[in-house]
């Protein structure tokens, strides 16, 4: 599967603040059926990197290439057309809705003029459980009041119920327990054996070896290395997140 | 295709779980408007035993038409306070939308449809403006609607003039709120509201159940209208009653025709929050606004389509108004956003956003209306009036942010 042609591939990416150069002709490349996980210390680039790809704010300069043709990512929308996906950190839920509500948000499925809530709610109980999620009891639950665990598989049934080629998860372990942790791993795993290209963001090394195939590591704004999970360890990684190591041949 | 749904949709279960569901509900916070409708029973009571004069039938009228203005303009700022917004300016709105009525009948002799469509238009635009300031150039609107609020306010003075009263004679905008309809109209709109109800709940149970979900039990939408049917018809039949002074010379009997009004902008404002894409942008927007930008929803325009929505039913109280009064004078609607504010906070719609019924709204409206009519007929000094208003309306937010709070939380 890895052989064919990359979802993604970022060609020298450059993006700055000022005089501040965040992104130093970056390459990076994913591909489907695998989780690609994007390393890096605090301020190394990554959240530039994955804002550019969501087009909430692009890049200066490099190539974009979706599915192997050239593509400018200059708003949300336009990421999300191409089944480009984020889940973001903080969620991006409305506590105030339901779940149903959630996963088809701003893409409301209506008929007549009239939103069509139980083919709505059909669609997101069948897709909730084609990923085996078990912890959800009701869709109709306002998201307010789930757990984070919950709320983090809320947020990931809606990339998936998209169709989505790409699923960029943004910390999804940051704020959960143990149990949770494990949960949300077994469904990024699930996405990526679904066929899609799955980008995981994660301080988390334990997280990242145990899920991901991928591991590129981003330091001061430079991609330093594309490894392979079982070719490598995590002292390596820890390494080359903290600058004592680097990759002559790059990425 | 929903054979194997270990995921449950909530509309499993008798007609009896329903009801422990909604027990449950009320329990964890998600009252709604029911210590309002409480707070309602309490206050009647209290004012009933206070003064009989509070239960004539002439009596429950004057507080329907002294509750629709309030509402109304209560129902277009509960849009508002949906997304987390404020409008300060609707009361003005309101009164300049129902001077523009009454001087363009009086001294432009425009026909009175036309002058309605001139003064909702306005009240439309008004809202464009204040929509487009909010959310193109991101003033919060407590300082637009401010500006608009003292801005309107001269504006006002200068349209209705020097003579500071212009009188309204158009016998159709009189008879809104002054006048009852005929015995039997009271009957048929009970009867369209029952059948309205009937219809759409079936219709709804029955796209459900094409795309293989469950529905609530039937027995459910029986109950609701059998309690439609009681409470209407308790309504129609005291409404229908002599309440005429000196029934002999002129009788007085009916509903008010701006019930009707009323009950048309709550079902319509209802349906496109509830069953419309619009509607459920509103609430997504007020709930978490960057999420519902990040889902692809175009934010700005849906800020300003509800200022113009608030601004339209200002416009519609400010119709209203001018109808109660027969004439408009240069401080006409300067006073009720305050009242309207309080009563749909008091129905139980959030300040924080996202959270709210129009129902809500009306509840919260006559919650108002009782207690500004009841202490009139007690012959309270009018300072405790505002105060007590004041009082509750500040009662009503601390639950407000009490629950907010614990629904952030937990």
């Amino acid at each position: 599967m890895s052989n064919q042609t990359p979802v993604i591939e970022l060609k020298n990416v450059k993006k700055s603040f000022g005089p501040v150069e965040v992104l130093k002709d970056v390459n990076f490349t994913v591909r489907a059926g695998e989780v690609t996980a994007l390393v890096g210390d605090n301020g190394a680039g990554k959240s530039t990197l994955i804002k550019g790809l969501a087009g909430i704010q692009s890049y200066d300069s490099g190539t974009v290439l979706f599915d192997a043709k050239p593509v400018e990512l200059t708003s949300p929308r336009q990421s999300s057309e191409l089944g480009i996906d984020v889940v973001y950190q903080d969620l991006a839920l409305c506590d105030n809705l339901d779940i149903v509500h959630n996963m088809f948000l701003g893409r409301e499925e209506v008929n007549a003029g009239v939103l069509d809530e139980g083919h709505m709610e059909s669609k997101a109980a069948s897709t909730l459980t084609s990923l085996s999620v078990k912890t959800v009891k009701s869709v109709r639950q306002k998201v307010a009041k789930l757990s984070g665990g919950q709320r983090q598989t809320v947020a990931i049934a809606r990339a998936v119920l998209w169709n989505n080629k790409v699923v960029i998860l943004d910390e999804p372990t940051a704020a959960l327990g143990v149990a949770q942790t494990e949960q949300v791993l077994q469904l990024v795993r699930k996405l990526a054996d679904a066929g899609k290209a799955v980008i995981i963001i994660s301080h988390n090394l334990q997280d990242v070896f145990a899920v991901a195939d991928r591991i590129f590591v981003l330091y001061l704004g430079k991609m330093i290395a594309s490894l392979k999970t079982s070719e490598t360890n995590q002292a390596d990684v820890v390494g080359y997140i903290t600058g004592t190591k680097s990759q002559e041949d790059g990425a | 295709m929903s054979e194997q749904n270990a995921i449950q949709t909530g509309n499993e279960g008798s007609f009896l779980e329903v009801g422990r569901d909604y027990f449950k509900r009320i329990k964890s916070g998600e009252t709604g408007s029911l210590p309002a409708l409480l707070g309602l029973v309490i206050l009647a009571t209290i004012f009933a035993l206070a003064n009989p004069i509070f239960l004539k039938p002439i009596n429950f009228a004057n507080l329907l038409t002294q509750a629709a203005t309030v509402t109304t303009l209560a129902m277009g700022l509960t849009f508002v306070l949906l997304l987390g917004e404020i409008d300060l300016s609707a009361g003005v709105t309101a009164g300049l939308s129902a001077a523009f009525l009454a001087v363009s009948m009086a001294s432009y002799g425009v026909p009175w449809p036309f002058a309605v469509v001139i003064s909702l238009i306005l009240g439309m635009f008004v809202g464009f403006m204040i929509g487009l300031l909010v959310a193109k150039v991101g003033i919060p609107s407590f300082v637009v609607t401010l500006a608009v609020f003292l801005a309107f306010q001269g504006l006002q003075l200068v349209v209705v003039g020097k003579g500071g009263l212009i009188g309204i004679e158009a016998p159709p905008i009189l008879a809104i709120m002054n006048r009852p309809m005929p015995l039997s109209f009271g009957w048929i709109l009970l009867l369209i509201i029952l059948v309205i109800y009937v219809l759409t709940s079936l219709i709804s149970r029955r796209q459900r159940s094409n795309s293989g979900q469950q529905n609530k039990p039937l027995s459910l939408v029986l109950f609701k209208a059998v309690i439609i049917l009681v409470v209407g018809g308790a309504l129609v039949s005291f409404l229908n009653l002599e309440r005429g002074a000196n029934p002999a010379v002129t009788s007085l009997k009916g509903v008010p025709y701006v019930v009707p009004i009323v009950i048309l902008l709550l079902a319509g404002g209802t349906f496109v929050l509830n069953r419309t894409k619009f509607g459920r942008h509103v609430y997504a927007v007020g709930g978490n606004a960057e999420a519902a930008r990040r889902a692809g929803i175009r934010v700005s325009r849906v800020r300003i389509t509800v200022f113009m929505i608030s601004s339209t039913f200002a416009g519609i109280a400010g119709i209203l108004l001018a109808s109660r009064q027969a004439s408009v004078d240069a401080a006409a609607g300067r006073s009720i956003v305050l009242s309207a504010i309080a009563a749909a906070v008091v129905g139980g719609v959030s300040l924080f956003g996202g959270r709210g019924k129009l129902t809500d709204a009306v509840i919260g409206g006559f919650v108002i209306a009782v207690i500004d009519n009841g202490l009139g007929l007690i012959g309270l000094a009018s300072g405790l009036n505002l105060a007590i208003t004041g009082g509750v309306l500040l009662l009503a937010a601390t639950a407000d942010a009490i629950t907010s709070r614990k629904s952030k939380t937990s």
